[in-house]
């Protein structure tokens, strides 16, 4: 090839690449602008006051009400729950794999995590409906276990292979001066991880939490089949719940499009989208956070 | 005696990061148990190539077999190339300024995005303003954006991987910067890539809420695979027989079958992917 | 002899930080110079600068002139592939492609449009002193090759554009004693048709294979000269101390 022709090509794929770059902007520009632009298309017909303080989602009543509360109490309760779970199992876990698993058994656990969370939502979602479900419903002698509680379980599963890793990650980066000055006044193993290990490692600790809770609110398939969907506020984790990422799943299958349940049902992803860019943001400021402290 | 109660606490102590590391391994033994042992009597040659008939109570998995085939090449065809040259932009061409800065906070950015929401905007963009319809190609391409931010990621690890000597070593012959990359980083990296690429298509393969409102759809009567129709998918077909489908306790076992062979598509895909990541680490001693 | 390559009043600075002051400095033709002095003393930015690897990075600054012959290299009008292919450049770590041993070497002549025979890929082979030990595994992958074995397929890709001039950064620092003196020996036949200019650590070295020596010290040349002369009898008290192993 004559040298000029390789010195255009070696332009024009600099251009190919740098455009594909800025597409990845015009991707999340794109999602922003769709939010905003059909959220705003939803304030025109209703109050934003209605939509955030509403008691009742009835967007099909004659009288169509979209107060997101119960939804938004939904998606909180159940990924409440979740972390109650996930969070001392997952640290719990990671302490383990990270402080006291041999190097065999790490060679072992590390796939088996990364197992779990290839696991794809909607499997976890029936195993929710046909384990869990009939679980909870002997247990707590009701008529079935659909509700706040399956979901919980199944995104503390979910969840857990992020926290899991993040925070192993987190404990495995504690420099061995610290553990071997804590060894050096006599202190146990226990006592170093709780005293000093798990201190030294909260900023990547709580960075794992916050990346799981983002990862909890904005599951869809496994909250859809396993809570039971009934669009009302909940009062414990018993009661049948309908998440805000269910919501728009069930939703949006059946409104004729550009009315205002449509609309409506954008608006709800608006703020689904602003509370997991939240969690995301502070999951990421600890672990910038993290790696900072002990880069030094 | 304080030794002994020492030595008593230190194995609870002890005892409850085995135990919560023990129920994380019991999750993934229960639902691989309960799928494999009632799902492996309804897998047969018959049920993967065989499409559901009666109702779907009979029959086998053979058209959202094809649909998810499909849907995954159409979201590799799209996402790889797209997030192999953004990947290549950042790590061989961008400089540090605030453009570059701001494209990776995006890419930060949209992995953490719900999948429901790329849902709702393969919805707006596909199916309408690009008048696609509810179609293979509107999911495809909508898994396709969904899996862009894992593609990017994974191909700069890949490509940070690669000491500069070997760029350097193209240049010195007089190679161009896009020869470099082309004949020499690429083909280095390419294990990296591919790992990267294969656990991001296994994982779109999974997927079902950005293909609800994009093209997936209950039954489908006939041929199926063209790109500018409806399908099935098997995530889908999972979703529906146990949640939609008017008589549940009769398509459970189909409902079985299918999770089953979604779960070693999905557990296939990753083996490949250590596969790939442990022939290449060898290679590299 | 003439001047084949020299820098003239060369500065180089990265950001804020000068790494080259008013360098004057040239390589006579067929002759091998030694580039020696302390870490840090900028005598590997100076060998890169003369094939435009700082092209690479976006921060570096370059004032003064570098000639090969008359061409100015940083001139607008000079390609930078056509330099690269006529000062041709030989690392510290053996870095060939991940292909295979023909192809290593084929590469550059078939993106150069250059003829990529076999005979030509032979011939450089059996300039770097490796045909013999190649010849039946041409395709074989080249990362299969021991280190040394790998630097001489390094030289001759090098070797097979037949530049003018060929850079060498520390080529034997990675290598044991035996591939080292086998590359030595290499370099000093390779003299007589390439004008070599070489970044040692190595004292001994330089003055097995140097032809000229500089010596360089916190961005500057501080003594240029024959080798002999640098070792022997240095006129700088700085040389001196640093040929005698007490600071570097």
């Amino acid at each position: 090839m004559k040298y000029k022709s390789r010195l255009s090509l070696d332009l024009c794929f600099k251009y190919i690449f740098k455009a594909t770059g800025l597409m990845v902007l015009a991707l999340l520009g794109g999602i922003l602008a769709m939010l905003v632009y059909n959220s705003f298309s939803f304030f025109l017909d209703v109050k934003p006051l209605d939509f955030i303080t509403g008691m009742e989602w009835n967007p099909t009543a004659n009288n169509p009400k979209y107060g997101m509360l119960p939804l938004i109490l939904s998606t909180t309760l159940v990924t409440f729950g979740a972390m109650l779970i996930a969070i001392p199992l997952g640290i719990g876990t990671a302490a383990y794999i990270a402080d006291y698993a041999s190097p065999r058994v790490k060679n072992i656990l590390k796939p088996t995590i990364e197992m779990l969370a290839a696991i794809p939502s909607v499997v976890i979602g029936f195993l929710g409906i046909v384990v869990v479900s009939p679980g909870i419903a002997n247990m707590a002698d009701l008529s079935n276990g659909l509700n706040a509680l399956n979901g919980a379980i199944l995104l503390a599963v979910m969840a857990l292979p992020t926290i899991i890793t993040v925070a192993e990650d987190a404990i495995h980066a504690v420099p061995k001066t610290y553990k071997e000055a804590s060894y050096g006044v006599g202190a146990t193993k226990w006592q170093t991880l709780r005293k000093v290990v798990i201190p030294a490692a909260a900023p990547g600790i709580i960075a794992a939490v916050m990346l799981g809770v983002g990862r909890a609110i904005g599951e869809t398939m496994t909250v859809l089949m396993a809570t039971g969907n009934a669009s009302i506020i909940p009062s414990g984790f018993f009661d049948s719940v309908k998440t805000m990422t269910a919501t728009i799943a069930i939703e949006m299958g059946e409104v004729p499009y550009q009315t205002t349940h449509y609309y409506a049902l954008y608006a709800l992803a608006t703020v689904l989208f602003l509370m997991t860019l939240i969690a995301n943001m502070l999951g990421e400021y600890f672990i910038n956070r993290f790696r900072k402290y002990h880069a030094v | 005696m304080q030794f002994k109660s020492r030595a008593l606490s230190s194995v609870i102590e002890w005892g409850s990061l085995l135990l919560s590391t023990g129920l994380v391994c019991f999750f993934l033994v229960v639902v691989i148990w309960e799928i494999a042992s009632k799902g492996a009597s309804v897998l047969s040659w018959e049920f993967l190539f065989a499409v559901p008939s009666e109702g779907m109570t009979q029959g086998g998995i053979l058209t959202p077999i094809i649909g998810t085939v499909v849907l995954t090449l159409i979201t590799a065809l799209f996402a790889i190339p797209f997030g192999v040259c953004c990947a290549i932009y950042l790590h061989e061409y961008a400089e540090d300024n605030w453009l570059t800065r701001t494209i990776r906070a995006s890419i930060r950015n949209l992995s953490g995005v719900p999948s429901i929401i790329y849902g709702l905007f393969g919805l707006a963009l596909f199916v309408q303003a690009m008048e696609f319809g509810t179609s293979l190609l509107a999911a495809g391409l909508t898994l396709g954006l969904l899996s862009l931010p894992y593609i990017i990621t994974t191909t700069e690890e890949a490509l940070m991987r690669i000491p500069n000597s070997t760029r350097e070593a193209a240049l010195a012959v007089g190679a161009t910067k896009f020869e470099t990359i082309k004949d020499v980083v690429i083909p280095s990296a390419m294990s990296g890539i591919l790992t990267g690429v294969v656990l991001t298509l296994s994982r779109a393969a999974g997927e079902t809420a950005p293909i609800l409102f994009t093209g997936a759809a209950f039954y489908i009567n006939g041929s199926t695979g063209y790109i500018n129709q409806e399908f099935m998918a098997l995530p889908y077909h999972l979703y529906m027989l146990s949640t939609q489908h008017q008589s549940i306790d009769e398509v459970r076992p189909i409902a079985y079958g299918t999770a089953l062979v979604l779960v070693i598509v999905v557990f296939l895909l990753n083996l490949t992917a250590f596969y790939i990541r442990y022939k290449y680490r060898k290679n590299e001693v | 002899m003439k001047s084949k390559l020299s820098a003239e009043n060369l500065s180089i600075s990265f950001g804020t930080k000068q790494v080259l002051k008013q360098i004057n400095v040239s390589f006579q033709e067929n002759e091998i110079t030694a580039l020696i002095g302390p870490s840090g003393c900028g005598k590997s930015t100076l060998l890169r600068s003369f094939n435009r690897m700082h092209d690479l990075s976006p921060d570096a600054k370059i004032e003064g002139a570098i000639k090969l012959e008359d061409l100015d290299l940083y001139s607008k009008a000079v390609p930078v592939t056509e330099i690269r292919k006529r000062i041709g450049m030989v690392f510290q770590k053996a870095n060939p492609f991940p292909k295979s041993i023909y192809d290593n070497i084929a590469y550059g002549l078939r993106i150069n449009n250059l003829p990529h025979d076999k005979s030509v890929i032979e011939k450089a082979l059996r300039e770097a002193f490796l045909w013999e030990e190649v010849k039946n595994d041409l395709k074989m992958p080249a990362t299969r090759l021991s280190g040394g074995q790998q630097q001489r397929l390094c030289i001759a890709r090098a070797v097979a554009l037949r530049p003018e001039v060929i850079l060498m950064d520390e080529p034997c620092s990675a290598l044991d004693p035996v591939s080292t003196l086998k590359i030595e020996e290499l370099i000093s036949h390779l003299k007589t048709n390439y004008t070599i200019v070489i970044v040692t650590h190595n004292m001994q070295q330089a003055q097995r294979i140097a032809d000229k020596t500089v010596f360089m010290y916190l961005g500057e040349v501080k003594e240029e000269g024959p080798t002999q002369q640098i070792f022997q009898n240095p006129h700088h008290e700085m040389t001196a101390n640093y040929i005698n192993g007490q600071f570097g």
